[in-house]
């Protein structure tokens, strides 16, 4: 403590020039490792730039992850195997980019991030089957999961909200849904009312995430979490009211004849394990499905025989990996396409 | 000082007085634990800004994440900054405690690193204990390096520049971001890099024991006035000298001015709705935009930041009673605005600057009145007491307004914090009215 006034900015010029120069050696080799990573990778999937159109029948249009300049954007392959089949085409690539996208009878719903003040900020666009914008709506947080019913006529998503306050951090989902006749959001579905194990129930850290819609426009499946637990609900949008089935359900997904339910079951307490399972939701029995690994995705129904989901790519950081697996515990696990997220069913024809 | 330089004359090269006397009036030390303060707060915010990002996308967390990094315990935070006000009195050493508990947040920034839950939660775990072990000892050393008459102004000052580190730690996150995308990491590590920084400007620029003459004259007959010699009530009596042990702390609350302090502390904390529950209630009760709700708490900090400093000095000229209650007054105005919800596009900003106001009407004031009626050698410990009291009565009230949320609904929750509020904040201001012995309380 005998230090002069000089010898202590000296010392003090030092410690900001070493400490500067660890973080802008940390800024710059992350920088790099970024755009290493930004640089297609030999033996990927090849594009090339051209339409999509989401009602064309036999095509699955999904998000593409392959590095390179097409990352995130929406891309288009062939539902069978022509042209070397999902995993071996040429992918059409459009200039839509998005961090979820799913899509039903010309209907698009994709959420993306954007910059605002600085700061990322998400939206949500309603796109039509040419992908052109029809309506957008800001989101609270980081997209999650989206979905649009079989008719295309209502949408629904999920987002991360964060809350926070002096050193405290809180997560919670906030999920909207919306009629697309008439534009009519239902921005909060935690505003819904909720019966739960029979009775009216009602509680702050209410949260609803993985919304899926049944055909009548109306009936949908969702996961509602409180407390400790987590349910599977069936509601309806009309009345803006649900009700709990069962317990251990998340990221439902209604089968095509709406007759089951894919779903995440979490294993082992309450680390991020899950098996997933198909529940016939008219006997609440869940029958284990030939997939091994976790998943950690809503998955989709691309026919009433098949699911399709996706998993992270062991050795493409950030990249994910699309497999498909029978729905009825048979069977065992097959790649569909590398480079990508779950693919909603293709349009079908007529 | 940009702004008043521009607003003189050319050629003019003095600064306006007002702003040359603040500057000076504030001692060295209290500037530099306000860049220790400013500097760990943007480290300690970079992170807090992208870590839902990170969990999400760079580690692909799930819905069901939260929670899980939620259940770091408010009241061991509580009973950490106790343990941090005592020993730093025991020791006599307020900058080697406040030091372990910068050091600690810097430390635990390698451990973000690691990229698995295990070893962020153990992250977050050791930020909160360091956090909780500095804030007594500095705001004990901040209270002793400002005279009697000047302290609303020296913790309005820190307050100001602390607001100002997290008001800036996002920013630098989302640009280090903008530059590498998904580079976490680089995140994380000039987030310890910048919280090292903070522990080398507290060496080199904090004086360590104070040496006797240190005080200015004009504490030392405030200290010793604190035990109201008056009444005579054996409750009264001054604390043993010598020894700062566990006994002489917890023999404050046996200083009238103290228990009061303590009281008035945890009966508003009591009724001080959690920021988490506050913005929840802007954001149903006032429509505002759903993208704005991410941006709500820098509305409060931005206010806070600019009224900390006047309000500090207002309540060294008219009183810290008078600057406390009014905060709490224009707490409950915004209470009552909220329950109201007149249909004006102004009103979730008027509930921000009222929170902000808020903020800054107390945050400051509370730890100044505190040093007020505390003798030196407990200043950590007294401090610690009051701002345990104070943690422990919001961590009450969240769990209390939560269940009330789930029974009844927001409204009628929030209009229950309103009267308990209205009638604590009564309650406080009688019996914080100056008695005789000890005049109004600056």
């Amino acid at each position: 403590m005998t230090l002069t006034p000089t010898r202590r900015l000296l010392i003090l010029a030092v410690g900001v020039l070493l400490l500067g120069g660890v973080g802008a050696w940390s800024v710059l080799s992350a920088a790099g490792r970024a755009a290493e990573e930004n640089r297609p990778r030999p033996g990927g999937p090849a594009f090339t730039a051209g339409k999509v159109d989401l009602g064309e029948p036999g095509r699955l249009v999904f998000r593409n992850t392959a590095a390179g300049p097409h990352r995130d954007r929406l891309v288009s392959v062939p539902a069978d195997g022509r042209d070397g089949g999902p995993a071996g085409a040429v992918r059409t690539a459009t200039d839509v980019s998005c961090l979820r996208f799913h899509s039903a009878a010309g209907t698009g719903v994709c959420l993306q991030a954007h910059t605002v003040l600085g700061r990322p900020a998400y939206q949500a666009r309603v796109l039509d089957s040419g992908l052109r914008t029809l309506k957008t709506y800001p989101l609270a947080g980081i997209p999650s999961r989206a979905r649009v019913s079989p008719s295309g006529r209502l949408a629904a998503w999920t987002v991360f909200v964060k809350g926070e306050s002096y050193g405290t951090a809180f997560f919670s989902t906030r999920t909207a849904i919306l009629d697309t006749r008439g534009w009519k959001l239902a921005a909060n579905m935690e505003e819904f009312a909720i019966t739960l194990d029979g009775r009216p129930y009602r509680n702050e850290d209410v949260n609803f995430w993985g919304v899926t819609f049944a055909g009548d426009d109306d009936t949908f499946y969702a996961t509602l979490a409180t407390g400790d637990e987590t349910y599977l609900v069936r509601g309806s949008v009309a009345r803006r009211a649900v009700t709990t089935l069962t317990r251990n359900v998340e990221c439902p997904s209604l089968s095509p004849d709406g007759t089951r339910v894919a779903y995440k079951k979490r294993v082992m307490g309450r680390t991020a394990l899950w098996r997933e399972h198909v529940l016939d939701v008219r006997t609440l029995e869940s029958t284990p499905l030939a997939e091994r690994r976790s998943v950690d995705d809503q998955a989709v129904w691309l026919d009433d025989g098949t699911l399709a989901y996706a998993l992270p790519a062991d050795s493409r950081a950030g990249s994910d990996d699309v497999w498909t697996v029978p729905a009825d515990g048979s069977g065992a696990p097959e790649v569909l396409l590398e480079d990508g997220q779950a693919p909603p069913a293709p349009a079908r024809a007529g | 000082m940009y702004l008043a330089d521009r607003s003189t004359p050319q050629g003019a090269t003095d600064t306006p007085d007002r702003v040359r006397g603040t500057v000076r009036a504030v001692s060295p030390t209290v500037l530099a634990l306000g860049t220790v303060s400013l500097v760990t707060d943007v480290s300690s915010e970079m992170v807090t800004a992208v870590l839902p990002l990170y969990l999400v996308m760079g580690l692909g967390l799930s819905p069901l994440g939260f929670g899980m990094l939620d259940g770091v315990q408010n009241g061991v935070s509580a009973l950490v900054q106790l343990t941090g006000g005592h020993l730093a009195d025991r020791v006599r050493n307020h900058k080697l405690v406040a030091g372990i508990g910068y050091g600690l947040s810097a430390l635990c920034k390698p451990l973000l690193l690691v990229g698995s839950l295990g070893a962020l939660g153990a992250a977050l775990a050791l930020d909160r204990v360091g956090k909780g072990l500095r804030t007594a000892p500095r705001d004990a050393l901040i209270s002793l390096s400002a005279p009697p008459d000047r302290q609303g102004r020296a913790f309005g000052v820190h307050r100001a520049m602390d607001t100002t580190g997290a008001l800036l730690g996002p920013v630098l996150a989302f640009l280090i971001l903008g530059v590498a995308a998904g580079g976490y990491d680089a995140v994380f590590a000039v987030s310890g890099c910048v919280a090292a920084l903070g522990v080398l400007v507290l060496l080199l620029f904090v004086p360590g024991r104070r040496q006797a003459p240190a005080p200015p004259p004009a504490s030392v007959p405030e200290a010793v006035s604190v035990p109201n010699p008056v009444s005579g009530a054996p409750e009264d009596r001054p604390v043993p000298e010598a020894r700062a042990d566990l006994r002489a702390a917890f023999g404050l609350l046996r200083t009238r001015r103290l228990r009061v302090l303590f009281g008035c502390a945890v009966l508003l904390g009591l009724t001080t709705v959690s920021d988490a529950f506050l913005y929840l209630l802007v954001q149903r009760r006032t429509g505002v935009d759903e993208q704005l709700f991410p941006l709500l708490p820098l509305g409060t900090a931005t206010v806070f930041l600019l009224l900390a400093l006047p309000l500090g000095r207002l309540a060294d000229r008219i009183g810290r009673r008078a600057v406390f209650l009014a905060g709490h007054a224009g707490l409950l105005v915004a209470y009552g605005l909220l329950l109201w919800a007149p249909a004006t596009p102004a009103l979730p900003y008027l509930v921000l600057v009222l929170h902000g106001a808020f903020y800054a009407a107390t945050d400051g004031v509370l730890p100044a009145a505190v040093a007020a009626v505390v003798p030196e050698r407990l200043r950590a410990s007294g401090i610690a007491l009051v701002g345990t009291g104070q943690a422990l009565a919001r961590f009450c009230c969240s769990l209390a307004f939560g269940a009330a949320w789930a029974a009844w609904g927001d409204g009628p929750a929030l209009a229950a914090a309103a009267a308990g509020l209205a009638c604590c904040a009564a309650a406080c201001g009688v019996a914080l009215r100056p008695t005789p012995t000890t005049g109004v309380p600056r």
